[in-house]
């Protein structure tokens, strides 16, 4: 593998392992409230919609020239990763509040627990609904991401393999635990994430819009370590802009 | 809220999420690497400085809103 196929397939699996994190926990807590029928009922459907979403737009997406491809993916990936790492930046600095997987747990249970019981077609409509939307959404970001990935590194497969590596990996300890997988470094990997999609989406739209890279492939390294540092530095003066603050509303209280 | 408009606001949260100021600006700086790559002058360069420029403007809005 070169350094565009590893970077491929790490980037399908940490970005997909996130959301499949957040559907999981949607999932249990439909479980655990309404009943494993309901909520496994809404996965399944929801993955059928997601399977005839990936397998419409994959092969359209291979119809696309790869300069026009790259384009439209790059711009989006971009946008799509600088909104990651505007969040993980602002969760690293302390001007949001970190992304904590057992409170969403306990909200999304206290929710689904407190929802009047409506049947519909044979299972409890509220579990359905919550692990249906729930998994559609998440899903759905996995999808984005391995299709785009995929079309414009010129693997799908590949980026698909790192999604199911992640799937795997998350469905196997989530059933072993049967717990919302609140260990798991959540934000860290958002921050990658981020990373990731910022530096994908700069490596394309650059091609996309005609221009080359020094080092081909191997530039994709250089514009990491570029937005690691800027987003690095962009931390260090937020948290030190933060605590200014807070030492400011703390002597006047 | 019709359907349609619903189906318009999903896709526009998704692609463009909290700060629609993220994606104009970056779609600005892809045209000008495009408009740059025309010419003799290199034009790589240009893409990864605007990363920093864009998430400081977005990240003080955030600031400033919360």
């Amino acid at each position: 593998m070169n350094t565009g196929d590893t970077f491929l397939f790490l980037s399908a699996f940490l970005a997909s392992g996130v959301e499949f994190v957040e559907a999981l926990t949607i999932v249990l807590a439909a479980g655990l409230a309404r009943g494993w029928r309901s909520s496994l009922a809404g996965l399944g459907a929801a993955t059928l919609v997601l399977a005839v979403v990936a397998a419409v737009l994959g092969p359209a997406l291979t119809k696309i020239p790869l300069n026009g491809l790259r384009l439209v993916v790059g711009a989006l990936l971009l946008i799509f990763g600088l909104q990651w790492l505007r969040k993980a930046i602002l969760r690293a600095s302390g001007y949001k509040a970190l992304h904590d997987e057992d409170a969403i747990f306990a909200q999304e249970l206290a929710e689904a627990r407190g929802a009047e019981h409506v049947e519909r077609a044979g299972v409890d409509w509220y579990g359905f609904t919550l692990a249906f939307k729930g998994v559609l959404l998440e899903g759905l970001e996995v999808v984005f991401i391995v299709l785009t990935f995929g079309s414009a590194q010129g693997s799908i497969p590949l980026a698909a393999a790192g999604a199911a590596a992640a799937l795997l990996l998350v469905a196997g300890v989530g059933v072993a635990v049967r717990a919302p997988l609140a260990r798991v470094p959540e934000n860290a990997m958002k921050f990658a994430v981020g990373l990731m999609l910022t530096t994908f989406g700069v490596f394309w739209s650059v091609e996309g819009a005609g221009a080359d890279w020094p080092g081909s492939d191997a530039a994709i390294l250089g514009v990491l370590g570029f937005v690691g540092l800027s987003s690095f530095v962009l931390v260090r003066l937020l948290r030190r802009e933060r605590r200014t603050q807070l030492r400011a509303a703390e002597a006047r209280a | 809220m019709t359907l349609l408009s619903r189906f318009g606001r999903f896709w526009w949260d998704f692609v463009v999420g909290d700060d629609w100021l993220v994606a104009v600006l970056v779609v600005i700086a892809i045209g000008a690497t495009a408009a740059l790559a025309t010419t003799s002058v290199a034009a790589w360069w240009l893409l990864p400085l605007a990363v920093p420029l864009v998430l400081w403007l977005s990240l003080r809005r955030a600031i400033r809103s919360t």
